[in-house]
């Protein structure tokens, strides 16, 4: 299985790592040719207006968008911000997922934060979880399909699945943690 | 202090969460900004963050003085005027300008020898801290003892403001040697190099088990183009911090957008040719070799 790490910014190593941990080949994605021969996507965390900017200018807006229509697309952080349609701003977005998102939901870096989170499709208890100057998703479309697998204490909403498209607010694979990953390696799966 | 619980099971101010943010902001460029204006066409290069000074070192050192934290309310304009996280720099030692930048809700503080140093021995115990700090370093011993103290994130000190990418790779190739030195060295020789390095043994030991850094390690000082950025990517530092060389140069909104795409597309010098044309004027800069030692600004720091 490949799947590709898209690598104009952020945090993509930390991703590369944990797919080769749970025995996936990962494939950096600069150019929209190294789109070419991947199972799946994963977006990582990073600035989202830095990915979005050199996505538009080096071509990978569409071809994403083509190849997200058949084949599983992860977005982290950055990465949720990247896939969704409404953010409330004006920055280059795949506009892939229903969802509305607000960015740096939680304030500043001092604000950022480490907690555990239920999530509802994994096994084994509490995923510890960590938030840096993280998104939160404000709205979902349910009759699109857009389904919640985790909320903060207080509601919010920070993960969304919608068919083979996964958006998580904060960062799985900044923990050893390795459910998510095979989580969305299930996903490649059964698609 | 911290790290501390909000009565919500979050944590905040943990070193994960510090040296997180770090992670989120490699493979990107950071650049120094001295007015709102420059830090938004900062942003709208694809700058990951902005340094929010009052002078660039170019001026720093041009026009010279004691060189200070810069004014709160600058700092307020630029955090108001990008959506990006904001950096502002804080004396060597000078804690209380740190505490005053942490109240201000600045992203990450940079104990940086561009300032004129506060202490001459000691520098901020960065543990006291909920936000984090990044520190220059010229070797690993230097970086290893910021990381004891704290530090969250690393970078080269270069040489600041001169445009001269030199020191930068001299720093950046000493820390990356040492580092691949430590991971053959045999386990009983770790106490004494520990000792000869001046560096806490503990992180001696991780960094010979792991190879690497416990944190992100960047690369600053004299950074001016496209090529010198690829350059420290080349090397293998985890992305730049642009000084004078941007907002000092004739073109900066060119310019800082070709230096982004070269710290992406630092591999690829069919991309970095192409990023590189017709950027205009560089700035002057001053060649490193023929500075008096009393005009480096390198050695500050203990």
């Amino acid at each position: 299985m490949r799947i590709g790490v898209l690598a104009l910014q952020g945090d993509f190593l930390e991703h590369r790592r944990k797919l080769e941990g749970v025995d996936a080949e990962a494939v950096e994605v600069r150019l929209p040719e190294d789109l070419e021969a991947l199972d799946a996507l994963i977006i990582p965390g990073g600035e989202s207006t830095t990915i979005g900017k050199l996505a538009v200018k080096y071509g990978l807006v569409e071809p994403i968008k083509a190849f997200a229509a058949q084949k599983p697309v992860w977005g982290t952080c950055a990465g949720m911000i990247f896939l969704a349609k409404d953010i409330g701003r004006e920055q280059p977005l795949l506009g892939l997922m229903d969802i509305k998102v607000n960015r740096n939901a939680f304030g500043r870096q001092r604000d950022s934060f480490e907690t555990d989170l239920e999530i509802s499709r994994l096994d084994g208890g509490p995923l510890h979880a960590v938030f840096i100057r993280a998104p939160l998703v404000t709205e979902v479309d349910g009759n699109a399909g857009v389904e919640i697998l985790a909320r903060l204490d207080d509601g919010g909403i920070v993960a969304v699945q919608q068919k083979h498209l996964l958006a998580t607010a904060f960062h799985p694979e900044l923990t050893d943690d390795t459910r998510l990953h095979k989580y969305f390696v299930a996903m490649i799966q059964t698609s | 202090m911290v790290p501390s619980h909000n009565g919500n099971n979050k944590q905040t101010g943990t070193d994960t969460v510090k040296r997180g943010l770090a992670q989120m902001l490699k493979g990107g460029v950071i650049m120094d900004v001295v007015t709102p204006e420059q830090a938004r066409i900062a942003e709208e290069a694809g700058a990951v963050a902005v340094m929010a000074l009052e002078r660039v070192p170019a001026d720093i050192r041009s026009q010279g003085g004691v060189a200070r934290m810069s004014d709160p309310e600058l700092i307020l304009q630029i955090i108001d005027a990008v959506s990006i996280p904001v950096m502002a720099k804080a004396r060597i030692g000078h804690f209380v300008e740190a505490q005053i930048l942490e109240a201000l809700g600045v992203d990450y503080v940079d104990e940086s020898e561009v300032l004129t140093p506060a202490d001459e021995e000691h520098h901020i115990d960065k543990h006291q801290f909920g936000i984090p700090f990044v520190c220059g370093a010229r070797n690993l011993g230097e970086a290893l003892r910021r990381i004891g103290e704290g530090a969250a994130m690393i970078r080269t000190k270069g040489e600041a403001g001169t445009g001269d990418v030199l020191e930068a790779v001299r720093h950046a190739r000493a820390v990356l040697g040492e580092i691949r030195r430590l991971s053959t060295m045999p386990s009983e020789e770790l106490m004494t190099y520990a000792k000869s390095i001046g560096a806490p043994y503990h992180l001696v030991k991780e960094v010979a088990e792991t190879g690497q850094l416990p944190v992100v390690n960047f690369a600053a000082g004299g950074i001016a183009t496209p090529a010198d950025a690829a350059l420290m990517m080349q090397l293998g530092v985890d992305g730049v911090f642009v000084g004078s060389g941007i907002f000092k140069s004739g073109n900066p909104a060119v310019r800082a957008r070709a230096i982004v795409e070269a710290t992406t597309h630092f591999n690829n010098p069919e991309i970095l040719a192409e990023v590189s044309r017709g950027l205009g004027e560089a700035m002057v800069g001053i060649n490193i070799s023929t500075m008096s030692s009393e005009d480096r600004i390198a050695h500050r720091g203990w």
